[in-house]
């Protein structure tokens, strides 16, 4: 048996097919995960996503220390509650971890990371900060639920008093903001709008409970990975990993190469790669006929083969299989995937493939 | 729990057989579309092939996973169920009435081997744990 979210009972209780998810018991689907998929593209649902490691960096050294250890630059947070996507990368520039991280006041950034990362996470920040004055802190009991869909913000607003809810219907896109317990942020992983909450264990049963009863439907993880793979979103573990850097993962973006005397870690390694050329990229592709695009099927380029499908699945939105593959630098056009014995035709597209509800395709 | 139909018979591979003289017709159970979530492509054998008892004949692929069908007995397809093409959810809908395909037996001492709905509910508890 796995680790256990605050929300476990509630997820037995309503019916979830559970499934491990790096250690923990997560909830797969409750009913119909297409169904589940098309509510949150629709109306609205919402994720338990208390496996998530949310750790506090609090101290005056901080901005100092997170320039160093992230990719991204953490000198482009600069209003509070402003948030920032990058990896954490190391010395040979491949990647450790992908998190958001948030800066609150100048002795206090907060930063998400992935559960199944966690413990690799912590040892390596708390290695690297020794020569730092900060401390950090991963705050005990904690739950997260991300409510996510057209209708979110109307129906999280309805479940809040004032003046938080006006404060939340304030939030700006990728921005937080802390009310007491709460920690509110208009972020998440499915391409709609919508919030990431996080809260006290002891009172996320209860904030569960009001948005159900605002009409949020519990979506699983695995409508949540057709969400995210519409949206054009990396999951880690699948998409990269320690084995590959951003510039080969669709993530060159969220490097800040700027300004050059930024030494963070991994940036003489990714600078060679990126003078070099990297030999491969992270690009979309559709499923011209029919059959479903699954992790690790082989992809073949004008004959060379070596690329691989790093996520794949069912697009409910387009109705087509969809997927993320890694391939040689120069594709272009369509590529041949092997699907259960048979090479069939996909096409090249960039990402994402579907943008607030609607396809981009 | 999951539905199991006291008139049909089963195999250990999660497919139902309904009988009409010599003719089998097959599906896949609830517990089996229950385990595989929802189906997004169904692909059948062409009518007029000929199987033997276990042959894989057809795909039903859902948003988890594709899986093989087998053929429960030996025999000749006659019919397949080609509305399935643009709604494989009816086999989540309705397990029992979204058959996949028709056999004429080539022997029915075959059906001798099949389940019948008790011990095939066994099959599918012990499946679940």
């Amino acid at each position: 048996m796995g680790k256990q979210t605050p929300l476990y009972d509630k997820h037995i209780v309503m019916g979830a097919k559970m499934v491990d998810f790096g250690g923990w018991d997560m909830p797969l689907r409750y009913g119909s995960q297409i169904e589940e998929h098309h509510q949150v593209r629709n109306d609205a649902g919402m994720f338990d996503v208390s496996h998530m490691s949310v750790v506090d960096f609090t101290g005056s050294d901080t901005r100092q220390f997170l320039r160093k250890v992230f990719a991204n630059n953490v000198d482009r947070l600069t209003t509070s509650g402003k948030a920032l996507y990058t990896c954490m990368l190391k010395p040979n520039g491949t990647i450790l971890d992908d998190l958001i991280v948030y800066f609150m006041d100048e002795n206090w950034f907060r930063v998400v990371f992935n559960a199944s990362t966690h413990d690799k996470d912590l040892a390596w920040v708390k290695e690297h900060a020794k020569p730092f004055n900060m401390e950090i802190i991963e705050p005990p009991n904690m739950a997260m639920i991300a409510v996510q869909g057209p209708n979110a913000r109307a129906k999280v607003g309805a479940v809040f008093d004032e003046p938080v809810r006006s404060e939340i219907a304030a939030l700006a896109p990728f921005t937080a903001a802390h009310f007491g317990d709460l920690f509110i942020s208009r972020t998440g992983y499915t391409g709609e709008d919508g919030f990431e909450i996080i809260l006290p264990a002891s009172q996320v049963n209860d904030v569960w409970r009001s948005l159900y009863g605002e009409g949020v439907k519990p979506i699983g993880l695995g409508a949540r990975d057709s969400l995210r793979l519409e949206a054009g979103m990396n999951l880690y573990g699948s998409d990269m990993d320690e084995t590959t850097s951003p510039l080969e993962s669709g993530l060159g973006w969220t490097v800040a190469w700027e300004p050059e005397g930024r030494d963070f870690i991994g940036r003489s390694a990714l600078e060679k790669i990126r003078s070099e050329g990297p030999t491969h990229k992270l690009v979309g592709l559709i499923l011209e006929g029919k059959g479903v695009l699954r992790n690790h099927q082989k992809v073949t380029v004008k004959g060379q083969d070596g690329g691989e499908i790093t996520s794949g699945g069912f697009s409910p939105t387009l109705g087509k299989s969809i997927a993320f593959a890694r391939v040689i630098k120069d594709i272009s056009g369509t590529c041949k995937v092997e699907v259960r014995g048979q090479q069939m035709v996909a096409t090249v597209v960039k990402l994402p493939f579907v943008r607030n509800g609607k396809s981009v395709q | 729990m999951s539905n199991v139909p006291a008139e049909l018979k089963y195999t250990k591979s999660h497919e139902w057989i309904a009988v009409d003289g010599d003719t089998a017709t097959v599906g896949i159970t609830d517990h089996a579309q229950d385990l595989l979530g929802d189906m997004v492509f169904i692909e059948l054998p062409d009518v007029g092939t000929s199987f033997e008892k276990g042959d894989d004949c057809a795909v039903v692929e859902s948003v988890k996973a594709a899986s093989d069908v087998y053929s429960p007995l030996s025999g000749e397809v006659i019919e397949v169920n080609e509305a399935l093409a643009d709604n494989p959810e009816a086999v989540n809908n309705e397990p029992y009435v979204s058959w996949l395909f028709k056999i004429k037996m080539s022997d029915a001492s075959q059906l001798d081997d099949m389940l019948d709905a008790n011990t095939y509910s066994g099959v599918a508890a012990d499946d679940s744990h």
